[in-house]
């Protein structure tokens, strides 16, 4: 079942379009990766489905949340949805969190907002939520100011904030990336433990392939403000259709693979300023052909597979060998 | 194989700021390490934030002189920062940083940026200089049209390529590079990874290269430190340590990697708190959040000491040796 769909989400700043057309389904409990390279529009597209970019922004297209439409919806009640039905947590936990106030205060903010919890019963629910999140001994450090808390228990405390409104989706933009390796882990697997406790849907944005295949059911794959690919997370990273996915996962060093040369993508992510005509990713891709110059390939289902991919050229699932398709 | 680079029983200590009552204490980032670079060898420094990884790098380097200890350089001394033999070093030490918009100055072209280094060292002049510059921008492989660009008309990979050619330019033996790809987009980062590794094999370059990315450090080094607040935990060549971490830390470490497809599956997820340097805890730093710990742990400073083709500093691990021999 569908909870929130988005439909040809286009989104310019100062003319210059970033996002150019963005279909994309998220149903209940369910778990999507975003995945792309810095300036691809992953971040964009939630930031401009909650109306949190700046005036400058022109958004159009339409973002459903079940049946209330989001794009041009008076702030109220935009406001009404976010925090409450879809929650977004960032990058950078302790620049998320207001320095001056103590984190009980900040938690208890988001359940007055949204649940109208006050005073002994919202801290009651405060110290719930930091226990959920793994805060070790809340009680007592529900009094503390953000500093007091390393990267990744300020993570848990945003977590533990987008959670007090009991949200149905939660947006988590790279929320990993910030942190050391071992805090990482530990991370995304308090985030799959709490999708499984509280049945929420969850959009994960990131570059790392490896920790959205850990914690998604299903992923895009977006390049220069458009998806590429979609499908579910092992048709994906078994037998990946577009030549930029292919690319993304050849370029990733492999612990197994010792010091193998890697097989980097040459060139680099175009200017939304000036975008190569045809498919973005042609001056780039080893199998582009004339066509790809001067027309842009669609998002259509694949024929031999579930998913869906914009490429004239796709590879077909056949071939599973990742690292020979590449050529150098 | 003669080292290039040593460190003995180096520590730095930082003093922290007084606080309204009380006295000012001191913060130990490094912790008493012994390491040797051989000359041709990429020795890759891991750990996470407040392991002391950075503040090792630039010891190494001679630009902060050590609290006690000492790094030598091709069996010399290091001479202290800021005097005349120091100055001489730089030419033949170089150090390449994550963010490579804070390392340029943003209104010199990237042409006057090579170039500066090689007019401090004196290193040409007029049209040498010019055809020194071109070399290098080759080298690093930027093309000849960006000599006029600033810093902000570049992607963010090739401003690393311009701070590497600028490394490059007075000729050094000796290259750090603190968490250089970082900064950088996956398909990015593999060219800038391959641009390091061709140039450490052409001219047989030392590198230390410190990164918290266990997969780039894998493609990259030859050998591994890996640094648990402010101590080398475990250190083996780089194929055994990724194959064959005995180092509970380390072993964590390997298991927290992500691998695309797989799942949360075989991950060690460790409890407890990230290091902090200011808190110490007392024996094994890394008792607390070790599942393998044992009460001595918590007394007993573990000593590096050799393990099955690695050195290891871990009690269970001198535990099982001793009654493997006995």
């Amino acid at each position: 079942m569908t909870f929130v769909s988005i439909r040809d989400l286009r989104v310019a700043f100062d003319g210059v379009p970033v996002l150019h057309g963005i279909n994309l389904r998220i149903g209940r409990g369910e778990a999507v990766g975003l995945v792309g390279e810095s300036g691809c529009g992953k971040s964009v597209t939630w930031l401009a489905a909650l109306g949190l970019l700046p005036g400058k922004a022109r958004v159009t297209g339409s973002v459903m949340l079940e049946r209330q439409e989001l794009i041009g919806a008076p702030r109220a009640s935009v406001e009404a949805v976010r925090g409450a039905r879809i929650a977004m947590i960032f990058q950078d936990p302790s620049s998320s969190l207001n320095p001056v106030h103590r984190i009980g205060r900040q938690i208890g903010e988001s359940l007055r907002l949204h649940r109208g919890l006050r005073g002994s019963a919202a801290r009651a629910e405060a110290v719930r939520l930091l226990d959920m999140v793994g805060i070790p001994s809340a009680r007592t450090r529900i009094d503390l100011y953000p500093h007091e808390f390393s990267g990744g228990q300020c993570q848990r405390v945003m977590i533990a904030m987008a959670l007090a409104g009991a949200p149905d989706l939660l947006i988590a933009d790279e929320p990993t990336t910030a942190l050391d390796a071992t805090i990482q882990a530990q991370i995304l697997d308090l985030l799959s433990g709490l999708r499984r406790e509280t049945g929420m849907a969850m959009v994960f944005i990131s570059h790392d392939l490896g920790a959205v295949s850990a914690v998604c059911d299903r992923t895009a794959v977006m390049y220069a403000g458009r998806i590429v690919e979609e499908g579910d997370i092992a048709t994906l990273f078994s037998a990946p259709a577009h030549p930029y996915t292919r690319g993304l996962f050849a370029a990733i060093p492999e612990i197994e693979a010792g010091r193998a040369r890697l097989q980097p993508i040459e060139g680099t992510v175009p200017d939304p300023r000036d975008l190569p005509p045809g498919c973005a990713y042609s001056p780039r891709c080893a199998r582009a052909s004339d066509i790809c110059g001067r027309y842009r390939p669609d998002l259509k289902p694949r024929r031999e597979a579930v998913g869906e991919v914009a490429c004239f050229h796709p590879f077909a699932s056949a071939n599973s060998t990742l690292r020979q398709e590449v050529p150098a | 194989m003669s080292a290039l680079l040593e460190a003995r029983g180096l520590v730095q200590e930082y003093r922290t700021a007084k606080p309204l009552f009380g006295k000012a204490g001191s913060v130990r980032a490094v912790d008493g390490i012994d390491l040797a670079v051989r000359e041709g060898e990429v020795l890759g420094i891991v750990g996470e934030s407040g392991s002391g990884k950075s503040t090792l790098g630039r010891m190494l380097l001679g630009l902060e002189a050590p609290h006690s200890g000492e790094v030598r350089y091709r069996g010399q001394p290091m001479p202290k920062p800021h005097g005349e033999a120091w100055r001489h070093l730089r030419a033949e030490m170089q150090l390449i940083f994550q963010d490579p918009l804070a390392a340029l100055d943003r209104r010199m072209t990237v042409a006057r940026q090579i170039a500066e280094p090689l007019e401090i060292h004196r290193l040409g002049r007029g049209s040498e200089l010019t055809e020194r510059v071109a070399a290098l921008m080759s080298r690093v492989g930027l093309r000849p049209d960006q000599a006029d660009h600033y810093p902000h008309e570049l992607s963010g990979g090739q401003r690393q390529r311009v701070v590497i050619a600028r490394a490059l330019a007075t000729g050094p033996r000796l290259l750090v590079c603190d968490e250089p790809v970082s900064a950088l987009d996956v398909s990015i980062q593999a060219q800038v990874v391959n641009l390091l590794r061709d140039l450490q094999e052409r001219e047989r370059l030392t590198m230390v290269f410190i990164s918290h990315d266990l997969k780039v450090v894998r493609n990259i080094c030859d050998r591994v430190a890996v640094m648990y607040l402010g101590r080398v935990v475990e250190e083996a060549s780089s194929d055994v340590i990724f194959s064959d971490p005995r180092h509970p830390y380390t072993q964590a470490l390997v298991s927290s990697i992500p691998r695309a497809g797989q799942g949360l599956e075989g991950r060690i997820i460790l409890s407890g708190e990230p290091p902090n340097p200011a808190e110490r805890p007392p024996g094994c730093a890394f008792h607390p959040r070790c599942p393998a710990a044992i009460a001595e742990c918590r007394a007993t400073q573990p000593e590096l000491l050799a393990h099955d083709g690695r050195r290891a500093a871990c009690l269970r691990l001198d535990r099982s040796r001793q009654s493997a021999a006995a």
